[in-house]
């Protein structure tokens, strides 16, 4: 047996910050009383802080790795953990209020919380697929058990068996391309098999893209792209709307570095067989996702068809297949998780003890009994949409850019038409809140907390000061695949 | 007649496949499905293991036992939202859930 290297477990240091943290938080919120529940928002808003600085104090210049090559720290997991705390951050606060008036208010939130956001973090830094698995399988777990969270809910503990039926099948999945792949190299380190699957290249195609093919499957099930979609509305309409506001923002961020950890800097060998699959991938999830929102009259549901063609463009600019293309993707990725939980944000304000918000009817005539909430909904609306000078229309415009340079025009050309349908269900939620009659007891009250205030108003207007600047964030992503 | 890597993968396709078939075909009971996700894991196992073997590979057993802990968690978790659910609809019929459509 070789000896013991002790390992270098200063990248790991934001992880295990949080991991401490985290437990202190489980122990802390046991002995406080349901009215200092406030305690334990604070303390896990403190963990995500501190890990935020740990991310910050290791950041290398280069990319660093650890544990056996299975564990790296490099620019994009720097600036994709940066992100995913700072989402994570907004949405606790934002979802306070909610908790209360639902009788939710827990500690079991923020911990199951903070387990998933470990879980994402493991995620983005993953180098080998152990870790992969690992990372992911904490995120799942946390979030299924956060979705069923309102245990009274029929329609909670419903979308949650759906999500984990499907959730478990697609790490079912995962696993079964990686032991193939494991089969074929010998190995579950991400380095290694970047070069023994080049060397494989020619001799086993056939297996390769086999195993590759349940990967791709695993990976878009996790994603929520077409054709493998189904659990994404019933989960985003069933879940406490606060569940809903995570799910939709942060882990799509761990989805696409889950992407690209294993296509990229894996199986970039095969770059020719997962990109044809992705063109498949990307044009069903932006027909079916622009196409179906419309039908809808829940906002929620609404709003996860439009993330369904949401991971449409998202895919496309992984398939772009150049660094430009990646750098966009992981522009579109982070920008989106930002707007949505704009979106979310406010319709969590809507929330009061008793109503549930979460018709698109419910935001009718917002703009005259709360003119600031829904000129915020409206600049989501309008991001998601991709009208300029919001941030959306940059991150269209350059996953567009790149897949136009790799000669990809009819697809540019499907996606814009896509978009324009798209505009139609956007615009709508617009027009009910400017143009719709205020109804009666729907809208009439909402005091949100300061900071609730601040934090959404802040959130909103960075829609548009990210639009006007863009570089101000596509310099790090760029920066990430230099 | 010795048992070759291939015949291991044979049945591991075997039982990946019948558990994918129990997901989908299924529609009378709920806890089926909990006992399909487990059976594809174990397939999943199988494959790790026998790759192990004849490649003179530990990697893959440390992962086999990853996933038996994971699966045990996964069931756990699997187990306490059917708990809820039947709470809540009194019913573990697959054909039951479907109370959200469109």
């Amino acid at each position: 047996m070789s000896d013991f290297i002790q390992p270098n477990l200063l990248p790991a240091l934001p992880e295990m910050v949080m991991l401490a943290m985290t437990c202190l938080v489980l122990v802390v919120d046991l002995f406080l009383p349901q009215e200092k529940r406030g305690f334990t928002l604070l303390l896990s808003v403190l963990t995500l802080l501190l890990t935020l600085a740990a991310v910050m104090f290791v950041a290398p210049v280069d990319s660093v790795s650890s544990f056996g090559d299975s564990f790296v720290l490099d620019q994009l997991a720097v600036t994709l953990k940066i992100a995913v705390c700072i989402i994570t951050i907004l949405v606790f606060i934002y979802s306070r209020d909610y908790l209360i008036d639902h009788d939710i208010y827990k500690g079991e939130y923020y911990v199951l919380g903070l387990f998933a956001t470990l879980g994402m973090l493991i995620m983005i830094s993953a180098h080998s697929f152990l870790m992969i698995y690992l990372g992911l399988e904490l995120l799942s777990l946390s979030l299924y058990a956060m979705i069923a969270f309102n245990r009274k809910s029929l329609m909670a503990s419903e979308s949650a068996m759906k999500y984990f039926v499907l959730g478990a099948m697609a790490s079912g999945l995962l696993l079964y391309g990686i032991s193939i792949f494991y089969g074929i190299t010998g190995t579950i380190n991400i380095n290694e098999l970047s070069t023994l699957v080049s060397a494989q290249a020619d001799k086993n195609p056939v297996a390769l893209a086999f195993a590759l093919t349940f990967i791709v499957v695993g990976l878009s099930f996790k994603l929520g792209a077409v054709p493998f979609h189904m659990w994404l509305p019933d989960v985003y309409q069933g879940s406490p709307t606060s569940v809903t506001l995570f799910i939709g923002t942060a882990p799509k961020i761990a989805g696409f570095a889950m992407a690209i950890r294993l296509l990229v800097d894996g199986l970039s060998d095969l770059q020719v067989d997962w990109s044809q699959m992705f063109i498949v991938l990307a044009v069903a999830s932006m027909a079916i996702g622009n196409i179906i929102a419309i039908a809808q009259t829940n906002f929620k549901r609404m709003l996860a068809y439009s993330t369904i063609s949401h991971v449409g463009f998202i895919l496309l600019g992984i398939l772009a297949g150049t660094a430009n293309g990646y750098a966009s993707a992981m522009f579109y990725t982070i920008t989106y998780a930002i707007t949505s939980s704009v979106s979310f944000g406010v319709l969590l304000l809507l929330n009061r003890r008793g109503f549930e918000a979460e018709n698109i009817n419910d935001l009718s005539g917002l703009n005259h009994t709360h003119p600031w909430y829904a000129a915020l909904v409206a600049i989501a609306m309008f991001s998601m949409a991709g009208v300029p000078p919001t941030v959306g229309f940059y991150a269209k415009l350059s996953v567009l850019q790149a897949v136009v340079q790799v000669d990809l025009v009819w697809l540019a050309v499907a996606a814009v038409l896509f978009s324009v349908i798209g505009l139609f269900y956007y615009l709508r939620v617009v027009k009910v809140m400017y143009f719709d009659e205020v109804v009666e007891d729907q809208v009439t009250s909402i005091k949100p907390a300061l900071d609730v205030k601040i934090l959404l108003s802040v959130n909103g207007l960075s829609l548009i000061g990210l639009g006007i600047f863009p570089s101000l964030l596509m310099a790090y992503c760029i920066r990430a695949f230099a | 007649m010795t048992v070759e890597l291939s015949h291991y993968l044979i049945l591991a396709a075997i039982l990946f496949s019948i558990s994918i078939a129990g997901i989908v075909i299924n529609r009378k009971n709920i806890i089926i499905l909990l006992m399909s996700i487990e059976l594809m894991l174990l397939a999943v196992n199988l494959n790790f293991i026998a790759f192990s073997h004849y490649l003179n590979d530990l990697a893959g057993q440390v992962f086999v036992f990853f996933i038996l802990t994971v699966a045990a968690a996964e069931a756990a978790i699997g187990l306490a939202i059917l708990v809820v659910l039947f709470r809540n609809k009194q019913s573990i019929n697959v054909e039951d859930i479907s109370e959200m459509k469109g």
